[in-house]
């Protein structure tokens, strides 16, 4: 197959195909500003019942006395306003079941972005989300009748509340972080995914997140459990058109694998260079369990996110594989956390950063190993690559490990692409933009076989499209 | 139209230091010249000029590909222009495969819209890999990165011979070669020899000249040629040293 059929095939989030936007025409509008108010809204519009309706308020409590982390985090998160956001928006609150039934302007977004078309080429199930609801919401009929669900978190938690609600806020508490109370007062939409005993989803699930509105902030809460002995891939994408006013995105991901169960779960972030992208993405492994974090953050304005893995069961293994890319303007700062529980546990963190002209990387770990823990190991390799002298990289790892019988390895590297390797690629004929692509490629190259080919493609066409606008 | 490289009257400075002080030659289409000298003289400082590098201060002079000047333009188009330069020290590009990258080079040639054939270039790439008695394992790894000195010479000589050069200048392609290594390499050089190709092989040492034979040999000295004749003159330099050309020419030009 050439490339040219696999880009074909390729998910269509580049910044120049999201960069357009619909007018807004919202039935559901909870107004400008936070207050118990509009959580209130939130609640009402979607028939909370009692014990959210409660989560909410408490959760809006948490937000309001939890400090920004400015302290060790980028003062720019200051320049949020939280009194001039507004925090829900949608024209309905049921996801259509057919492309059919979805409003038009919303239909022609997604169309714009390829989503039908991927969902008729390799996907399993496909939710797609514009501003705060699910516009579109449909799994192939076959996973159904295995028992399979997959619905919008409102769904889940008002028509499976005996499965949703032992584990949900659970693996993320409301109090982790600021943003995670945010997240928990004023969710909306995301997935809740149930995979039963022994299920097996030999394509992947995808959700794509869409922002439209300006001012906005979307909140959506997705819920994963797969039962023992059951694997799951899930992807998502996001897109916005660029604002000139600050848009925030703030999501909280719990993952739950029981007994031997895998998640793979994977993010191509292209958010517009307008957003915060604030979010909180943990899983948590039982007795031999795997959970795999494939992160690519190319978007955003700046991106906090340290997807983690809590091995909570004998011999469960925890994987962050991502890739950042930070241009001018952008500050990405991302990590992996991973908390060992128990014995025979492993982790695994491979992270590749590329920074360019003003754009900054920040790689953020903590590795937890208690003393009580036998044979536990972790991998932890971060490799930073800097275009040019102003680019930036920090790496902040944190390692604790007191056990005997651990084992814990740290490579960390920070190269360049010298004018001398891209006059030698100038000299075969590539030009300064196709030379940079390249080099940048190379980097990534060993952890992009990673990724399913559909997005690797897309991922390395992302990267080409970045490093031509890099060139000046 | 005139088929050649020519370089006139050049002039170059780094950090203000004159290197190459009018420095004239001719290569026509069809031949093969060498430029021996003492190192320091000039020899590199000539070749990555040619190719458009930008650390150099060209004062003056001209470098003709077809009678056209190259100089000033981008290191790209002067190669699109028809000149190779095989490096004397070939740069390392992690994560990018030898197939990769000798492909994304053909594809920079061709016109926007129209895609390299897949199958035809692996069938080409292989041939010129056996020629050169390279393994064809050796596609998937990354250009350079770890390669022995001989390897990478050879890898050299793989890219001229796919991107079909008119132009091709060579240099110290010799140096970190074995006797073996030297002979198919030079193999390599000698099969693309024909009359719509001119190389400029830049050698140190005379030992290339017996498999790569040379139609004129020039010798430089600070910064220009300073004597020319045929490839006896390579074995006379062998014989007498470039000691002999200092005290022959250090003196002639003060």
């Amino acid at each position: 197959m050439s490339d040219t059929d696999l880009q074909d095939q390729a998910i269509q989030v580049d910044t120049e195909k999201g960069n357009f936007k619909y007018p807004e025409n919202y039935e559901f509008d909870a107004g400008i500003g936070l207050t118990e108010d509009t959580v209130k809204y939130i609640s009402d519009v979607k028939d909370d019942p009692d014990w959210v309706r409660e989560f909410r308020l408490k959760a809006l409590e948490v937000f309001k006395k939890k400090p920004m982390p400015t302290k060790w985090a980028d003062k720019d998160l200051e320049n949020i306003d939280f009194d001039k956001i507004r925090y829900y928006l949608s024209k309905g609150q049921q996801p259509a079941r057919s492309w059919d039934d979805v409003p038009d302007d919303v239909k022609e977004t997604f169309e714009r972005l390829g989503i039908p078309e991927q969902e008729r080429k390799f996907l399993a199930g496909v939710e797609a989300q514009f501003d705060s609801e699910a516009s579109y919401s449909r799994m192939k009929e076959d996973l159904e009748k295995e028992g399979v669900i997959f619905v919008g978190s409102s769904e889940g938690l008002a028509e499976y509340p005996e499965i949703f609600k032992p584990y949900f806020g659970k693996v993320i508490p409301t109090a982790d972080n600021k943003f995670s109370a945010l997240n928990s007062a004023t969710f909306s939409g995301g997935s809740f995914i149930y995979v039963p005993k022994g299920v097996k989803l030999k394509q992947p699930l995808q959700a794509y997140f869409r922002i439209n509105a300006e001012n906005f902030g979307q909140f959506e809460r997705t819920l994963i459990i797969a039962d023992e002995d059951s694997e799951i891939t899930y992807m998502e994408g996001c897109t916005a058109p660029k604002f000139e006013t600050a848009t925030l995105h703030s999501a909280v991901v719990e993952l739950v694998a029981l007994k031997n169960a895998k998640i793979q779960y994977i993010t191509v972030q292209n958010w517009s260079s307008n957003v915060f992208n604030l979010v909180t993405k943990r899983g948590m492994a039982d007795e031999g369990a795997e959970v795999k974090w494939i992160d690519c953050n190319i978007g955003s304005r700046l991106t906090m996110k340290y997807p983690g893995v809590v091995l909570k069961g004998k011999g469960a293994r925890g994987e962050v594989l991502s890739i950042a890319l930070a241009n001018d303007g952008q500050h990405q700062d991302t990590g992996a956390k991973m908390m060992h529980l128990a014995d025979n546990t492993t982790s695994n963190i491979i992270s590749k950063s590329i920074s360019i002209g003003k754009g900054r990387s920040t790689y953020r770990g903590q590795v937890h190993m208690p003393k009580h823990l036998k044979n536990c190991k972790n991998n932890t390799e971060c490799d930073a690559l800097l275009i040019n002298t102003n680019s930036r990289t920090d790496t902040y790892p944190a390692i604790t490990t007191r056990g005997q019988n651990n084992t814990v390895q740290h490579e960390a590297s920070v190269s360049k692409v010298s004018a001398e390797q891209i006059f030698y690629m100038m000299q075969r004929g590539l030009s300064e933009g196709e030379a940079m692509s390249l080099a940048v490629n190379g980097f990534v190259n060993e952890l992009m076989k990673a990724f399913p080919m559909e997005y690797s493609v897309e991922l390395k066409r992302l990267i080409d499209m970045e490093m031509e606008g890099s060139v000046g | 139209m005139n088929h050649s490289l020519e370089v006139r009257n050049l002039h170059v400075s780094i950090d203000g230091q004159a290197i190459l002080k009018g420095f004239n030659l001719t290569v026509p289409k069809g031949e093969v010249h060498a430029l021996m000298g003492p190192n320091g003289t000039g020899k590199s400082t000539l070749a990555k000029v040619m190719a458009g590098h930008e650390d150099y201060t060209v004062e003056s002079g001209e470098v003709l590909l077809n009678g056209v000047n190259i100089l000033g333009q981008e290191p790209d188009e002067i190669s699109h222009a028809g000149l190779f330069l095989a490096f004397q020290y070939p740069m390392e590009i992690p994560g990018v495969s030898i197939a990769n990258f000798i492909r994304a080079a053909k594809q920079a040639r061709l016109p926007e819209g129209e895609e390299i054939n897949a199958i035809e270039y692996y069938k080409d790439l292989y041939a010129k890999m056996d020629a050169l008695k390279m393994d064809r394992k050796f596609t998937a790894r990354s250009l350079n990165e770890g390669f022995s000195g001989g390897e990478k010479k050879r890898c050299e000589i793989l890219q001229m011979a796919m991107l079909d050069p008119k132009y091709c200048v060579m240099d110290e392609t010799d140096s970190g070669l074995d006797i073996d290594a030297l002979r198919i390499v030079s193999e390599g050089v000698n099969h693309m020899r024909s009359e719509n190709r001119a190389f400029l092989v830049i050698t140190h040492y005379q030992r290339l000249l017996d498999y790569i034979v040379p139609d004129v040999v020039h010798v430089m000295f600070d910064g220009r040629i300073v004597h020319s004749g045929d490839k006896e003159l390579a074995k006379e330099l062998e014989s007498k040293g470039y000691d002999w050309v200092k005290e022959a020419f250090a003196t002639a030009s003060a």
